[in-house]
């Protein structure tokens, strides 16, 4: 047998990705969801690459548990590189089969036939016939073999242009999220929880408690168990007035983990962890210069401008079918776990996926599905629960702060001769389906109360919190030990790139360092230590396009910096180059990116990719961090939790590599790393001082001048 | 109360102190207008109220219908009117969007700018852009669809 594609290991037949029909349409199943990234664009373009279609003749269905399959989650910049090989490889052979079919009813050769447009032609006839002539003649129900022959890229008429989103026009008109959608009948629900998950209701009489809540106008029910304490009503905005007045009477205990805030580089090597050495390689040589030191990141928000939504419809009684509309990432796990929660068969539940606010990893989505889930089972009724903006920046999962040491050697000839990177930090992972255990803030609560899974993070080669920890330069010696710290005093999970951005950012800022005390130019040191010729293109390339560091050009107070990376040490080659202006505060001007993600499917949808990354990057890097005090998260709202504004954003220019004899690469998380490095760089190319510590601040930055 | 929402006139039974966004949504079934805040900070619920771009979230209802006969535009409303059609033609142009859930508000906070000032400042353009938010990083397509819809508006 072929290597299959991993998805269609999973889900083997044909007819799992493929149908003939609705009407002189094709569908095309996918468990590859669009979270705002582009993927329905470019998932259209692969189908119909080898379909032979165009893409108003395909229909893609995604995230339905009814009919998609599994694909697991839409994450790790994978949805290209495993779900557009799967779709590739069934496209293919849906493609052979009707081939075989047309040249049987042409009585033509088969390798006579092209189809386009879904028709099929030979030089050999005048007669054509089509996938839909053809539907009753083949059985997609068989397996797919990964045998049909895929279109050679030097064919591509679809893949490779800049496709327009199909989903963009309805979402800039009118109804189009899960957010906006209803039912007959429909209650709207709201959850009361405390300022940190670990607090429990104060002990309360539950009668009285459910009567001073329907007492409320607006509140028609209440549905309280164990620790779970929810309102519902007719009304949405009277629903969020009693909300108010429900907060109030109701009682939190403290926090049951939480310590006292304090600096990330104190903090974390203070916690308890189990250490492992996860990388060794070479051996050191002597140096003649030493050098060490420590950087880190903050916890961070996904701070998502809507916060998550759900609608569940038990269809009138708690023995019945539960619809779950949802924008989670993994429809089958988040369906699998519901059940499982709800103690229900798994063919009793569907969860449907549809759009939702920006995702960029394991936010609120699956746990707001499970609060509308389980409000509708008790009420039998259909239910929307939205979050509040302060449920959304308190409840979903953060990124997991790091900290990173490196201690590294040079030897005579300005080469890195040994080279030891130590990362602390949480699991960056703890969704539902990862591990063991059911990973639902709701389910938490309830009672008989589900257990929370303890924490474990990915391991190598993709990593969480040691990802990108190994340095993808050429070093005769490289050592990486993670100290996993086992429980998080904050609730934590998938946010954008996992631990890629700490240890690139660390990587690249300490290159720099490094370069600079054998008094060499950071673009000269970074080639110096690698032969990868594309990692070598994407540098060069950034370095001609930002006009680097020309000697002469220099401004006061103004400066530029470089950050390269590949994303997963597999994925897509990412070099930046900032140029800031330092005054009160930090001032970036100009971003340049440089990307090889292999052959483009989408360079439109791939450079915006790169440039929300480096959007998103430069408000982590500047702004951003997650605070709390002893009774729970003090950033709740936009005021205590600032992101990136429309007068802060720089100029961004991308520069797409395409490399159409190469497989696609994952880019969607590539820039995160690469940006922060480039900042820091900078910063320290304009004011020859150091930030080692995110995010970079006013507050930070004065604080590093006056310490220097 | 009753009042113009896109064109039509609707009475409406709501609570005076209900904010709007809550009414446009599920009393008139406009959804176009999106919850993001409730505190007026993203700009994700922005409608136009007699050609101001105002924050529905935080405006209530009483405020709206003490003005001589108000008039609101929102997203849906925007398409049928000439600049709104063409500044939400220039961000699909542009592809100006990731998730999209802040995208409708900063359309019409664009048509309200345009339509007082056809050819804004790039420091006019920021300031109407100052009260909205947008977390996946679309701001530079964004910056990019406005210039494009004044090219459009100025020949």
């Amino acid at each position: 047998m072929k290597d299959l594609p991993s998805s269609i290991q999973k889900s083997p037949r044909l007819n799992q990705w493929i149908a003939i029909g609705p009407g002189k349409q094709i569908t095309a199943y996918s468990g590859k969801v669009e979270l705002g990234q582009g993927i329905g664009a470019a998932l259209t373009q692969i189908a119909c690459e080898e379909l032979g279609l165009t893409p108003q003749q395909l229909q893609l269905v995604a995230g339905h548990t009814g009919c998609s399959p599994d694909e697991l989650w839409t994450a790790g910049s994978q949805s290209i590189e495993v779900g557009g090989a799967a779709l590739r490889c069934a496209g293919a052979q849906a493609r052979a089969l009707f081939a075989r079919a047309a040249a049987s009813v042409l009585g033509v050769a088969e390798e006579s036939l092209r189809v386009e447009r879904g028709i099929f032609s030979s030089a050999q006839t005048q007669r054509v016939t089509d996938y839909w002539s053809l539907a009753g003649e083949v059985d997609l129900s068989v397996e797919i073999t990964g045998d049909a022959p895929l279109r050679s890229p030097c064919d591509y008429r679809i893949a490779g242009l800049s496709l327009a989103r199909p989903d963009l026009p309805a979402k800039l008109s009118g109804a189009a999220f899960v957010h906006d959608f209803a039912l007959p009948g429909m209650l709207h629900a709201r959850v009361l929880r405390g300022p940190h998950t670990s607090c429990r209701l104060e002990p309360v009489a539950k009668e009285a408690l459910a009567a001073a809540l329907t007492a409320l106008p607006g509140v028609t029910a209440v549905v309280h168990s164990g620790n779970f304490l929810a309102i519902a009503g007719a009304d949405e905005e009277e629903l969020v007035r009693a909300l108010v007045k429900a907060q109030k009477i109701v009682g939190w205990t403290k926090p049951q983990k939480l310590c006292v805030q304090g600096e990330i580089e104190e903090m974390l090597p203070a916690m308890a962890c189990e250490s492992s050495v996860v990388h060794l390689a070479g051996a050191p040589q002597t140096p003649v210069t030493q050098h060490r030191a420590r950087y880190s990141r903050p916890y961070l928000a996904h701070a998502s401008i809507g916060p998550s939504c759900a609608v569940a419809d038990p269809s009138g009684g708690p023995s019945s079918h539960l619809t779950i509309w949802s924008h989670t990432q993994g429809p089958h796990f988040l369906r699998d776990q519901i059940a499982s929660a709800l103690g229900r068969e798994k063919n009793e539940v569907d969860v449907i996926h549809m759009p939702g606010a920006g995702c960029y990893g394991h936010n609120g989505a699956d746990d707001v599905a499970f609060d509308a889930a389980f409000i509708a089972e008790m009420l039998g009724t259909p239910v929307r629960v939205q979050w509040m903006r302060e449920d959304e920046l308190s409840h979903s999962p953060f990124g997991s702060a790091s900290l990173v040491e490196i201690e590294a050697g040079l030897d005579a000839g300005g080469k890195i001769s040994s080279w030891h990177l130590q990362v602390w930090s949480h699991t960056h992972i703890k969704r539902p389906g990862w591990d063991e255990g059911i990973n639902l803030l709701g389910a938490w609560a309830i009672e008989p109360a589900i257990p929370e899974p303890k924490d474990k993070d990915v391991s190598l080669p993709a990593g969480g919190g040691q990802r990108n920890a190994i340095a993808i330069y050429d070093l005769p010696h490289q050592a990486v030990t993670h100290h996993f710290i086992t429980r998080s005093p904050l609730r934590v999970s998938a946010l954008r790139s996992l631990g890629a951005y700490a240890n690139t950012f660390a990587i690249e800022s300490f290159l720099d360092e490094l370069a600079a005390k054998v008094e060499t130019d950071p673009v000269t040191f970074r080639l110096r230590h690698l032969a990868d010729p594309r990692a070598r293109a994407v540098i060069e390339a950034v370095a001609k396009a930002s006009g680097w560091r020309q000697p002469g050009a220099e401004i006061a107070n103004t400066g530029m910096g470089i950050g390269f990376g590949r994303y997963k040490n597999r994925s897509a080659y990412c070099a930046v180059v900032a140029r800031v202006r330092v005054e009160e505060k930090v001032h970036v001007e100009k971003v340049w990116a440089v990307v090889d993600a292999g052959r483009v499917v989408n360079p439109d949808g791939l450079t915006n990719q790169i440039e929300g990354g480096i959007i998103q990057s430069l408000s982590w890097t500047l702004k951003e961090a997650v605070t709390w005090s002893e009774s729970g998260i003090t950033s709740q709202t936009w005021d205590g939790y600032p992101i990136l504004t429309f007068d802060e954003v720089p100029e961004v220019e991308v520069l797409l590599l395409d490399r159409i004899d190469e497989p696609s690469l994952g880019c969607g998380e590539a820039a995160a790393g690469p940006t922060a490095a480039a900042v820091a760089n900078a910063v320290a190319h304009a004011l020859g001082v150091r930030a080692r510590h995110l995010p970079l601040t006013a507050e930070r930055l004065t604080r590093l001048i006056d310490e220097t | 109360m009753s009042f113009k929402v896109n064109g039509r006139t609707v009475e409406v039974d709501a609570d005076p102190d209900a904010p709007l966004l809550y009414v446009l949504r599920n009393d008139l079934d406009f959804k176009g207008s999106r919850f993001g805040c409730g505190t007026g900070h993203c700009g994700a619920c922005t409608v136009l109220i007699d050609g101001h771009a105002v924050q529905s979230c935080t405006t209530p209802l009483w405020s709206v219908s003490s003005a001589p006969n108000p008039e609101i535009l929102t997203i849906e409303g925007l398409i049928a009117d000439p600049i709104g059609a063409l500044v939400r033609e220039a961000f699909l142009d542009e592809q100006a969007a990731q998730c999209g859930y802040c995208i409708n508000g900063i359309i019409v906070s664009v048509t309200a700018l345009l339509k007082r000032i056809p050819n804004p400042s790039q420091a006019e353009i920021l300031e109407a852009l100052s009260r909205h938010l947008c977390r996946c990083g679309s701001h530079v397509r964004i910056l990019r669809a406005v210039d494009s819809a004044i090219r459009m508006l100025t020949p």
